[in-house]
């Protein structure tokens, strides 16, 4: 469903991305893992359109990504998450998800101007999508609350929320267990995993390997912009190469904790 | 009633000012509520107030076809120099229509056959009547609360808090930033057209920096959040300055100073200062 082809990205004279190939199943959890700096977050801008390759070209349903508007990625069904939370502070939690019901191609700006009949009956109805996505991640009885005052946890799980609203044919969760305590994560991983309905893909960033090895179907590692490892939880356990570069490493890169520029 | 006429005969040009400065408080708070800082209005409302003041006196056209004229036309050059400038942000968009409003007032100043250069234009048919500013402030409010209670103001907001991830829930961001920067300037010549008409004399240095500063203010010290805000900044602009008169010298010193507090005790605007006195979560439908 997403493809990579040879991938390459660079800031000035550094390679953050180098000659990257990559594909995501059209169902399942996919894992890309990588210590700090490795270029993850860089592949998920990537995809977005917040950033464009140097070189290499990545397709989405057979259709080219690169060099489309990162508004009509969404349209086409990529949605994410950020590593560094952004959701609308200063909104209550249905206004969030509200926003990102959005307006799809039909909807146009001027239309307000000549109220639609049935235009209060889409309203009622986007609230009810809106508070059963919020009610799947379990935020429902927070839905009038100012999003700013939520706990971090609570808060990556609006991201969630959010980005589920956009109708997403592929999710791109950018650490979305950072900053949760062993319960969160817990908690947070059974949602994930009842997610995984079989109509969406979903491709997760994140340093917890217990995290990553028990939702996760087939992971890819990445080490220095370059794709060193890819194959299921067992065989990258296995991985010689993997080991040395991540898995043998201090303790800290697996509790969690992510530097800001993976 | 002749209170009400000596009324009127005393304060007729300040109510009306008083008009047509929500209504540039209005076209502010449209771009700021997208996060926008722009300092082109006050241009804008030159340029509309030249626009509709031409019509009636060199063509003899009525009042409203005028005043349409001066709200159409800055709303095109809005739509033409939006595209390439609102790419920029924060103060570097704020310097972009800074200059663009200084071109305005230069181009203005240097089309003497036709604008009358710095002498300005004279004896502009006095057409305004109060009614006039009223319907337009009426409908001009309508609309933009309808806007903000809608799906357009929600997603307004949401780029004013985050562009990045507005862009990302597949909503189209600049197309919004530039619908407002375009209406923004619409309002502000159509606040142009109909002042140039009430003034009598308009003259190029009216729609400088400064005056762009003051409608900055407006919108800034009512608050970005409701066009009430807008309303609010618009009314306490005009009427300040007014109720110090009485302090001769000092009166634009204890102005300034009285702005200064309101923006150090309430910085998101008078406006939010009436939303806390209301409870906290707005209701929903659920």
């Amino acid at each position: 469903m997403l493809t990579l082809t040879n991938v390459s990205k660079s800031f000035g004279g550094l390679k953050v991305l180098d000659e990257l190939s990559l594909t995501v199943a059209a169902r399942g959890i996919f894992g890309l893992i990588g210590p700090n700096g490795a270029g993850k977050t860089t592949v998920f801008n990537l995809i977005t359109g917040l950033l464009s390759p140097s070189a290499g070209t990545i397709e989405f349903l057979g259709k080219r990504l690169d060099g489309t508007a990162p508004f009509e990625i969404t349209r086409r069904g990529v949605a994410r998450t950020f590593q560094n939370i952004r959701v609308f502070k200063e909104m209550t939690l249905m206004e969030n998800v509200l926003v990102a019901l959005g307006d799809h191609p039909s909807y146009s700006v001027f239309s307000l101007l000549m109220p639609m009949p049935n235009s209060r009956q889409a309203e009622t109805h986007e609230h009810e999508r809106a508070g059963e996505l919020l009610s799947r991640l379990g935020l429902a009885e927070k839905a009038d609350r100012f999003a700013g005052t939520l706990s971090y946890g609570e808060q990556r799980r609006l991201e969630i929320a959010r980005a589920l609203a956009t109708g997403p044919k592929l999710l791109l969760l950018d650490e979305p267990a950072a900053g949760m305590n062993s319960a969160e994560k817990r908690t947070l991983m059974d949602e994930i995993v009842k997610l995984d309905d079989g109509r969406l893909s979903i491709l997760i960033i994140e340093h917890d390997m217990r995290f990553v090895m028990e939702i996760c179907q087939r992971i890819a590692v990445l080490n220095f912009g370059r794709l060193i490892a890819q194959g299921t939880p067992a065989e990258i356990r296995a991985n010689p190469e993997v080991v040395e570069a991540y898995l043998g490493q201090d303790d800290d890169l697996t509790d969690g904790r992510g530097g800001a520029a993976s | 009633m002749e209170w009400l006429d000596t009324f009127w005969a005393t304060y007729s040009t300040l109510v009306l000012s008083l008009g047509t400065n929500v209504l540039l408080a209005l076209s502010i708070y449209l771009t700021l509520s997208c996060g926008m800082l722009t300092v082109a209005n006050a241009a804008f409302m030159g340029l509309g107030a030249y626009t509709a003041a031409l019509l009636t006196l060199k063509s003899g056209m009525a009042l409203w076809p005028a005043v349409v004229g001066g709200t159409l036309l800055p709303a095109i050059i809005a739509l033409a120099i939006g595209r390439p400038t609102l790419r920029l942000s924060g103060v570097y968009l704020a310097m972009a229509t800074l200059a663009f409003g200084e071109v305005v007032r230069i181009i203005i100043l240097n089309s003497e056959e036709l604008t009358g250069g710095a002498l300005g234009l004279n004896a502009i048919p006095q057409l305004t009547e109060w009614y006039d500013i009223a319907a337009a402030l009426i409908v001009a409010l309508y609309v933009l609360l309808r806007l903000a209670q809608s799906r357009v103001g929600r997603t307004m907001l949401a780029i004013a808090q985050d562009e990045t991830a507005t862009e990302l829930m597949g909503l189209n961001v600049r197309a919004y930033k530039l619908f407002a920067f375009v209406a923004g300037a619409g309002l502000a010549g159509l606040a142009g057209g109909l002042n140039a008409h009430f003034t009598f004399f308009i003259s190029p240095n009216e729609y400088g920096f400064d005056h762009g500063v003051e409608i900055l203010a407006m919108g800034v010290l009512g608050g970005t959040g409701s066009p009430w805000g807008a309303v609010i900044g618009g009314v306490l602009i005009t009427l300040l300055p007014e109720m110090l008169r009485g302090l001769g010298d000092y009166r634009p010193l204890i102005n300034g100073l009285i702005l200064i507090v309101i923006i150090l005790y309430s910085p998101k605007g008078l406006w939010e200062l009436f939303r806390l006195a209301r409870p906290i979560a707005p209701k929903t439908a659920l």
